[in-house]
């Protein structure tokens, strides 16, 4: 048994995949299934690892999937193979350093155009952290404008790896990929690990099914699981018995058991992914394993906004989805709040941006909810004058100025990879948004990483957009967490027709006060339609008007238009005009459309 | 005896920029055949019975030729006219209606015109694409009431791309000097299909703002008031008597056949469209003797609808008595809610047994219709 086991282990190999957004890592993940033969042609949807639509169409991978695949080497072996999908945004980076450390090698996929960009650079690191193999692969080659021996030299100078043994490859037409399989095979280490030792088995991903309750994703690193089991979370001490184990490849098969090594799930009729969180470890209740797994980190949101229906007959339909959501989303938290302006909601904190979109859309689309969204706000720390501290995470609720003492914002550590040419405009850009400068590093001799500490809140509002144009798209973005410092930060209040709105209300840096206020009252402007009457827009901080404009009264709405009999077209007008009307939230007496209360905060580099 | 017959001719010797009615250039079209399964539709139509106005629309009546036309006219005649009939309208453009196309009319008992004027602004004509200038209406004008035609009325059109307040009021004045007893004014709608649609896609077409088209609007009531004719409908200005019965037909929610290709008609509760393309139109004529292809059984829902926002655009208004005859229920058991809160936005008066539009609301009439639809 034990030899057999053993045997198993060392014809075990886990991998992931890292690259670039747009780099082909979908693509490839596709060839090796294919070559391993988990599915046939005829049940190979392009990109089978992305599972969730919203991940085909924005061409990211948000959940993690983990396939095993029997690879018939031609040496004659018969290899294991898992590949652990890594989701591909930065909001998820701690998910993605789970699944690395649940791995002993990678393959790192840059497009032979492109070349390295500063994402797959962080995930790079991350991954020789966590001491994985990592095996070069420089896709799209049949490309016309690729140049692998640019993107060779790149990978050696920038990230430090060798890359004379690294595989040219097309994963859209297959070509490299029996030298991928080969390589994996070769150099990356089969998994180490005791299958006598107490159980360890570090949880990568988690999710519900309303069936089976959590199915959690593991990898075992030290002992066996089976069916029966007692297993307890180390971190949340929550115990529960195992109904199930098994791998996906990628159909659902039952195991008898999990050993070491082994990338499969594993089912406890377990209720929340609360209980599961990614990083904690999984052993057994009657016989624990000293210490748990390293790296164990409770995700935290970084931003919060307000989520309302616009029916707002709808609020238990939200309340219920959320928590729907939240089954399958352990890093979502919300609760209940209440606007003035927009009545009862939820206050929803987020991984990042990309996090509050995708909730956001699956709310809209899965539930059917239409939604208004605040503006996302970041966690302010605020000292009081009597000596304590408040967190503040909808700027509506941050208290009056006189009992400030302090405010501090979160700053990110942000990385720029960019084209040398750009380092002027870049530091420019970093500059404007407050940021201070940390380093600079020069990779090779075409690019260089600049290094800024930033507020949060400068990245999150139009950052990324800015850095882009400015740059003409080539530089890349990457950027951690750094600690919080004090800044001369303001409320700054909307008003509509003389009323506060408190869903408009943003913090904002004095300094960019007035400008800031001026584009929002000019975008609002724009947004909000006229009116029966005249709708004065101000911006103010405390009593004090910094910014206004005017919404003129509607004047003339009339179909004067010679229609004679058609009277459909009339009533598809005015249904019409019904319709637009629904989407709309009346604060006060003003109706305001869903897309004005993200103005605050969505402004592209002209306004 | 209630319903109208519209009878519709799709033909155009030219195009204008703005137009998306049913309508094809007359070169080349198979416009006899169209007479006479227009003759054999209104035939079908007119065994369900008799209409008490007629009305010839298009397109452009005119278009056809002088032979063309009076086989038009003599369908008409022979399906549709009686002693009762209360009006014959023909619309006309300036530049094809011929004297001798007058004297058709005249013969066979046409009691008004509708002339396609537009503007009295010949660099605005040329802009929107019409085939006359501002004299060859006038003369239209004055050769109609030559021919004995007393009842004519002018269509103008406003809010049009490179449209001055001046333009416009020197039209208004023009109009005015001819002295028809009745003007019909409608303002740009830019719609797919059409030559303006292509041109605002590619950015090439500036129009008149919001409080431009406000301040015409405006001024079009004051300045035709102001001559005697009185807006009694959103779009219409008459002396008193000289309302569009035809049309009236539309705003009091009644019935009318709808003949012709692309028709609309309304007949026993069910509103219907015809077949719009020309051979389609000909071949389902031949086939069965009329050529509706959509058609919608009016709901009782529809119906209250309908009564509120096409009978609001009558200056005069609902009467809540007739609603509640054609209905069977008191407006203020469906639309309580909504008359009081459009009377608080001062869009909506309420007075005997009349429900109508304020002036603030004429302005901003969709506001107050949209709160009619019940869904």
């Amino acid at each position: 048994m034990a030899e057999n086991i053993n045997s198993r282990q060392s014809h075990i190999r886990n991998f992931s995949i890292i690259a670039h957004i747009d780099h082909g890592k979908s693509t490839l993940a596709d060839r090796i299934l294919e070559a391993t033969q988990a599915l046939t042609k005829r049940e190979m949807k392009e990109q089978t690892l992305d599972a969730m639509d919203l991940e085909r169409e924005r061409g990211i991978t948000i959940k993690l999937n983990a396939v095993e695949l029997t690879y018939k080497a031609p040496d004659g072996e018969t290899y294991i193979f898992h590949l652990i999908d890594t989701p591909g945004h930065v909001d998820f980076s701690y998910e993605v350093s789970r699944s690395l450390a649940a791995c002993e090698g990678a393959l790192l996929v840059v497009d032979a155009a492109q070349g390295v960009e500063a994402q797959t650079l962080a995930n790079v690191y991350l991954a020789l952290e966590n001491n994985l193999e990592v095996i070069p692969v420089i896709n799209k080659i049949d490309l016309p404008n690729a140049d692998p021996d640019r993107v060779k030299k790149e990978i050696e100078d920038v990230i430090g790896l060798d890359a004379s043994e690294a595989v040219l490859a097309s994963a859209k037409t297959g070509i490299g990929t029996d030298e991928i399989l080969k390589q994996i095979i070769e150099k990356i280490p089969a998994p180490q690990g005791d299958p006598d030792a107490p159980l360890r088995a570090l949880i990568f991903d988690s999710l519900y099914d309303s069936y089976r309750g959590v199915v959690v994703y593991v990898r075992i690193v030290d002992g066996t699981v089976k069916v029966g089991d007692r297993i307890r979370m180390m971190a949340s001490g929550k115990t529960f018995e195992v109904t199930e184990v098994g791998v996906s490849t990628p159909k659902i098969e039952a195991r008898d058991r999990l050993s070491v090594g082994d990338v499969g799930f594993l089912t406890a009729s377990i209720k929340s992914v609360h209980d599961t969180r990614v990083g904690d470890t999984v052993t057994h209740a009657d016989r624990p394993a000293a210490a748990p797994l390293p790296g164990y980190r409770r995700m935290n949101p970084m931003v919060y906004c307000g989520l309302y229906p616009i029916d707002t007959a709808r609020y238990n339909d939200l309340r219920e989805a959320l928590g729907r959501l939240e089954l399958n989303d352990a890093a979502l938290q919300y609760e209940p709040e209440t606007s003035e302006a927009l009545g009862f909601g939820f206050r929803c904190g987020f991984l990042g941006l990309l996090h509050m979109d995708i909730v956001q859309e699956r709310l809209e689309r899965e539930f059917n909810i239409d939604l208004i969204a605040t503006a996302p706000s970041v966690i302010y720390k605020v000292g009081l004058t009597d000596g304590s501290t408040v967190s503040v995470g909808n700027p509506s609720e941050m208290p009056e100025r006189k009992f400030i003492a302090e405010v501090e914002e979160p700053f990110v550590k942000a990385t720029i990879m960019t084209p040398n040419d750009y380092v002027g405009a870049i530091m420019e850009l970093c500059q404007k948004k407050r940021g201070e400068f940390k380093n600079m590093e020069y990779l090779d001799e075409n690019r260089t990483n600049v290094i800024y500490d930033l507020p949060l809140s400068e990245i999150m509002y139009d950052f990324f957009d800015s850095l882009k144009s400015s740059t003409k798209g080539y530089a890349s973005l990457d950027y951690e967490m750094n600690g919080y410092k004090a800044g001369d930060l303001v409320k700054m209040d909307i008003l509509l027709n003389g009323e506060r709105v408190d869903a408009l209300s943003v913090i904002v840096h004095k300094e960019f006060a007035f400008d800031r206020g001026k584009a929002i009252v000019e975008k609002l402007k724009e947004l909000i339609p006229r009116q029966q009457f005249e709708v004065p827009i101000q911006a103010a901080i405390g009593q004090k008007v910094i910014a206004r404009s005017t919404i003129k009264a509607l004047r003339k709405n009339v179909l004067a238009k010679c229609y004679g009999g058609d009277v459909s077209r009339k009533r598809k007008l005015l249904e019409k005009q019904k319709e637009g009307k629904k989407r709309m939230k009346a604060v006060g007496s003003v109706e305001v459309p869903q897309e004005a209360f993200m103005a605050v905060f969505k402004m592209s580099q002209d306004d | 005896m209630t319903r109208g017959a519209y009878i519709h001719i799709p033909f155009c010797d030219h195009i204008c920029f703005y137009c998306d009615f049913n309508k094809v250039f007359i070169k080349n079209q198979p416009v006899d055949d169209y007479l006479l399964a227009l003759d054999r539709e209104m035939a079908h139509y007119a065994s369900m019975g008799p209409a008490k106005t007629i009305y010839i629309g298009g397109g452009t009546p005119t278009a056809l030729d002088e032979e063309q036309f009076e086989r038009m006219l003599d369908s008409a005649d022979r399906h549709f006219m009686h002693s009762g009939i209360e009006e014959f309208t023909v619309e006309a453009n300036p530049e094809s209606m011929t004297d001798e196309k007058l004297c058709l009319m005249k013969k066979y008992g046409v009691t008004r015109l509708s002339i396609g004027v537009q503007s009295f602004d010949d660099g605005l004509l040329k802009a929107i694409g019409r085939a006359h200038g501002a004299e060859d209406a006038k003369e239209a004008v004055r050769r109609a009431e030559d021919s004995g035609f007393d009842n004519v009325t002018l269509d103008l059109m406003f809010a049009l791309p490179g449209q001055t307040e001046t333009s416009l009021q020197e039209s208004l004045e023009a109009a005015a000097a001819l002295g028809t007893p009745h003007v019909s004014i409608y303002s740009l709608q830019i719609e797919p299909k059409t030559i303006f649609f292509n041109r605002m896609k590619s950015g090439k077409l500036r129009l008149p703002g919001e409080d431009i088209e406000a301040d015409m609007y405006g001024r079009i009531i004051f300045e035709l008031e102001k001559h005697g004719l009185h807006q009694y409908e959103i779009s219409n200005f008459a002396k008193s008597g000289y309302e569009g019965i035809h049309n009236s037909l539309y705003w009091h929610n009644e019935e009318y056949y709808g003949i012709g290709a692309g028709a609309h008609g309304y007949v026993d509760g069910r509103r219907y469209a015809n077949a719009g393309p020309i051979k389609k139109y000909i071949g389902l004529v031949a086939e069965r003797g009329y050529s509706e292809t959509l058609s919608h059984e009016v709901t009782s829902r529809e119906k209250m609808e309908e009564e509120m926002f096409l009978g609001l655009r009558l200056l005069k208004g609902v009467s809540k008595k007739r609603f509640q005859e054609k209905t069977g229920r008191p407006i203020k058991s469906i639309y309580g809610e909504q008359i009081e809160r459009l009377k608080a936005q001062g869009l909506l008066k309420e007075s005997g047994d009349r429900v109508a539009l304020t002036k603030k609301g004429v302005f901003l009439g969709n506001n107050a219709f949209e709160a009619f639809l019940l869904s």
